[in-house]
């Protein structure tokens, strides 16, 4: 399946997005996660399925002003 | 104490988290300022990357509430997502909320600043909108549901302190029961004293501590300056005259001739 994940193409065989984070080494409970803009809950990964050409987005905390 | 959206906080002073020259400076920085709020942010994580984890880690062991930020946003679909976002991985509802209309100023787009409060506020989000100083705006912001404003003083990073004195203290005149944070553009703790003096509830900066010779020291000036112009402001200050007033009596005074 071909997705994109912040914005870099990848070819995963990840079915949902709790598999495309394990697949891309993505762990921990300080990540947010968002598929084509909408958010995806953590208790709701295991669940979502992913289609072709989906847009991820994988975000954690950074410093800011 | 100050009061934000029903939470007191014993300090005055709101820190940015962002460009210390390491971790262990920015604690050090945010211990020294007595800040109670820091500021922080949301990025792209690299895949197997730890950076979050580690930043996070860093800023929870500092014992003070988050404000994160939806800094770096220029649209309304943007800010909204990335509010949310920070709630998920924050677990907090409070939302320092930027919508940038400007490159080079990084001024608020003020209309796409209102649409996303009104969004977020019925969300159930505590918003603290980045903001001009502007009077219309700030009715619009409270009437879309915020409780709290954060106007500009200088466009942010500038160090240039507060360009529009009559602004800030119209602004306090029309809203004297809501918490007005000065939010960008002060440069030195001089400026922090003024504009708590004009009777602003906080301060909120980063940058001229972050990139200060001595963050460390120069946080703990902030925090010194917000809570001597906090007082000054309290206590009520002298009107300037325009003709001397002798401060010494003079009944009583010698007479020598």
């Amino acid at each position: 399946m071909r997705l994109t994940v912040n914005g870099e193409a990848h070819e995963l065989a990840a079915t949902t997005l709790a598999e495309l984070l394990a697949a891309l080494d993505y762990e921990g409970d300080w990540l947010a996660t968002a598929v084509n803009s909408d958010l995806v809950h953590k208790a709701k990964r295991a669940e979502f399925q992913l289609s072709d050409g989906d847009r991820i987005e994988i975000l954690s905390p950074m410093q800011g002003g | 104490m100050l009061e934000l959206y029903g939470t007191e906080l014993p300090s005055r002073l709101l820190l940015g988290t962002a460009q210390y020259p390491s971790p262990a400076i920015l604690a050090d920085a945010v211990n020294a300022s007595g800040t109670s709020v820091v500021t922080v942010s949301l990025r792209r994580e690299m895949a197997g990357g730890r950076a979050g984890e580690q930043f996070w880690s860093l800023i929870r062991s500092l014992g003070v509430k988050i404000l994160p930020n939806t800094a770096g946003c220029h649209s309304v679909k943007e800010a909204v997502m990335t509010a949310k976002m920070a709630r998920e991985v924050f677990g907090t509802s409070w939302i320092k909320l930027e919508v940038i209309g400007n490159h080079d100023t990084l001024q608020p787009d003020v209309f796409g600043l209102v649409e996303a409060a009104r969004i977020l506020c019925e969300d159930g989000f505590a918003v603290f909108p980045y903001t001009t100083d502007d009077l219309v705006v700030a009715e619009r912001l409270l009437a879309a549901g915020c409780k709290v404003l954060m106007p500009w003083c200088a466009p942010i990073g500038s160090a240039l302190g507060p360009v529009n004195i009559m602004a800030l203290r119209s602004m306090r005149g029309h809203f004297p029961d809501v918490p007005l944070i000065v939010d960008a553009g002060l440069g030195r703790p001089s400026h922090a004293a003024t504009v708590m003096e004009l009777g602003f509830d906080a301060v909120l900066l980063n940058t001229a501590v972050a990139k200060a010779a001595d963050p460390v020291g120069m946080a703990r000036a902030f925090g010194k300056a917000v809570e001597a112009g906090r007082e000054a402001f309290s206590s009520g200050t002298l009107e300037p005259r325009d003709v001397a007033v002798p401060s010494t009596p003079t009944i009583g005074r010698a007479v020598f001739s």
